[in-house]
């Protein structure tokens, strides 16, 4: 039977917020992602390997399978549906918030459906839907704020950290969606065939964590 | 539609070709020979029928994944079958109406509005078996083991069985009083095993203390046999649906030790797949290298109560062209075949209907065809030689 543990992050911020919780449980990486081209990482645990994904496809991996284990911001999971994965543990890391931003004292723009810029589609239906509010959903892919300035949209939906690129370009939060951290994953079949590596894994993390 | 994309077949809609397809209605005989043996009847349901029958207490999701059409004799809505469970149940309620237990079995092809799985079929071939009439834990025993006779059969290989109670989580959310969302927000959450969020709606409900505890505890409880003792002290205290839920699944669990145990079974509490109609046991099978479920049963006792005749009933489905991608059968049913000349030799045509007789696959060669015996996929020829048809080797 297969004894490698394949774990998927992506590049940035849920790397670097990983690394230590990983080292913790006594895995470093071989490479550094950002100066390395490999996309399959090596670690001190010749059993444990490290792929390197965009973010949202962290998900897919996991649900498929052809990672046991991941980290995913809660905002890539609703998106994602969740469906066929286990979320065991809140690593509470990358923290920030999703929330719906608009022009900074703005008007009511007054019309029937707003027009909301996103790129989380699904979220943000569902969101508008529970308040009993129609609006047309804009699909971007990224530099949401640009839309309200240009008049594509009259709302972005779209995570908020500090706030800062929102008041440089005149904007404000309007409504809170959900609070986002980044959780542990787990593919349903890794859970049951390899379950004591996954479990004491997901203990060290917990551990680590606390 | 460009002209060179016409032949593209729609997503997830898959044909079954050589030498895959032999082996596939190959296997196909030597399941429902299975079925046979242990004395279940077989049931062939119609591709298409009412959509009320068709959705049985099944919940939204077969809602969602069944193709639908109007009935232009009566107007009334149609649906082509997602799932032939239901149909099974139908057909227990109504046509057969025995009073004593029966087993049924079914094999054919469904269809899926969207694409579903690792390998993204929208037509998959179910095949399955229900026995009908039995509460008791011999049933879901007997199905179980079916389950596993049928994937060592497929040559489905290191196998898990992952196994749960539907009765556990229902009964707890019972004990705590959660109310329907409360319970279907909770279940989803359950589903995920996301303890925060399992904390967090707790945390919004009414219950005790210790009836929140157990619930949230659910999440954890997973693991081989030894969890279930686990089980027995974390949920000591509960109401007696839960204790007798836990009781059938040990005793199962017992049993299936006693009768395979070869086979890898696994326990997980929160599992609780089909919630909406399941009402026992429920289990999965996995295997290694394949990141979901291939098979999936249990018990469903309500399904019959909207055809007017609730009977117990316990079963299990699997996708057969799964099975094949996933099984090493080598047996092919190939194994070679003899070419006979374009010939009108009475002899040979003797000849020829013998060897057919005996089950070789003879082929015919046409009057000035292309190609030889080779090109025909023949490793043998039937050759003259002093007066007698023989069958020769080629060269």
């Amino acid at each position: 039977m297969n004894r490698t543990l394949t774990i998927a992050l992506s590049k940035g911020r849920i790397f670097r917020e990983t690394l230590p919780l990983l080292a913790q449980a006594g895995i470093e990486p071989a490479d550094d992602p950002d100066t390395s081209r490999k996309l399959i990482l090596d670690t001190s645990d010749e059993n444990v390997k490290l792929v390197i994904l965009r973010a949202a496809d962290v998900p897919t991996y996991v649900q498929y399978g052809a990672a046991d284990l991941g980290v995913a911001g809660k905002d890539v999971l609703m998106e994602h549906g969740g469906d066929g994965l286990y979320e065991p543990l809140d690593l509470g890391i990358a923290c920030c918030r999703m929330m719906v931003a608009g022009p900074a004292g703005g008007q009511e723009p007054g019309k029937d459906r707003l027009r909301i810029a996103t790129k989380y589609v699904r979220t943000t239906r569902s969101f508008y839907a529970e308040k009993r509010e129609q609006v047309e959903i804009i699909k971007l892919y990224g530099s949401m704020e640009l839309a309200p300035l240009v008049g594509l949209a009259d709302r972005i939906v779209d995570l908020v950290d500090t706030g800062n690129t929102l008041k440089a370009n005149g904007l404000a939060p309007l409504e809170h969606i959900a609070d986002i951290s980044s959780r542990l994953v787990v593919n349903k079949a890794s859970m049951k065939m390899k379950h004591d590596r996954v479990k004491s894994f997901i203990n060290k993390i917990a551990e680590a964590r606390s | 539609m460009n002209i060179r994309d016409q032949w593209l077949l729609p997503a997830g809609i898959e044909e079954v070709l050589p030498p895959q397809s032999w082996r596939l209605e190959q296997v196909r005989r030597q399941v429902l020979d299975l079925y046979r043996c242990w004395g279940y009847e077989l049931v062939i349901p119609p591709f298409i029928e009412y959509l009320e029958s068709l959705l049985t207490g099944a919940g939204n999701d077969l809602d969602l994944q069944t193709f639908k059409l109007t009935d232009q004799l009566t107007g009334r809505m149609m649906g082509v079958r997602a799932d032939m469970t239901p149909q099974a149940a139908r057909i227990d309620a109504h046509p057969m109406k025995s009073d004593f237990p029966s087993r049924l079995c079914y094999l054919g092809t469904v269809l899926h509005t969207r694409p579903d799985g690792f390998a993204g079929s929208r037509s998959p071939m179910q095949v399955g078996a229900e026995l009908f009439g039995h509460a008791g834990v011999d049933s879901d025993i007997e199905i179980l083991s079916l389950v596993l006779e049928t994937l060592s059969l497929t040559g489905v290989k290191d196998v898990h069985m992952d196994l749960g109670h539907v009765g556990i989580f229902r009964g707890l959310a019972r004990d705590a009083d959660l109310d329907r969302d409360q319970e279907i927000a909770l279940f989803e959450a359950l589903q995920r095993k996301a303890v925060s969020d399992i904390d967090a709606l707790l945390g919004q409900t009414s219950a005790g203390s210790e009836q929140r505890q157990r619930l949230a505890r659910l999440a954890d409880l997973n693991g081989d046999e030894g969890m279930l003792a686990e089980a027995r002290s974390v949920l000591s205290g509960a109401g007696d649906a839960v204790i007798a839920a836990l009781d059938n699944l040990c005793e199962i669990s017992e049993a299936m030790h006693r009768r395979m145990p070869d086979n890898r079974f696994y326990y997980d509490l929160a599992e609780l797949r089909g919630y909406n109609y399941q009402t026992g046991l429920v289990f999965a099978a996995f295997v290694p290298g394949y990141g979901q479920e291939i098979a999936r049963g249990g018990r469903y006792d309500e399904i019959g109560r909207v055809f007017g005749r609730a009977r117990p009933a316990t079963g299990f489905s699997t996708d057969l062209k799964t099975l094949i991608d996933l099984g090493c059968t080598g047996a092919a049913l190939s194994g070679g075949a003899i070419y006979a000349p374009a010939d009108d030799d009475t002899d040979l045509q003797q000849v020829i209907r013998d060897l057919r007789n005996k089950g070789e696959k003879v082929v015919c060669e046409l009057s000035a065809q292309p190609g030889g015996a080779g090109d025909m996929g023949c490793d043998r020829l039937l050759v003259k030689e002093a007066g007698k048809w023989l069958v020769k080797n080629r060269e």
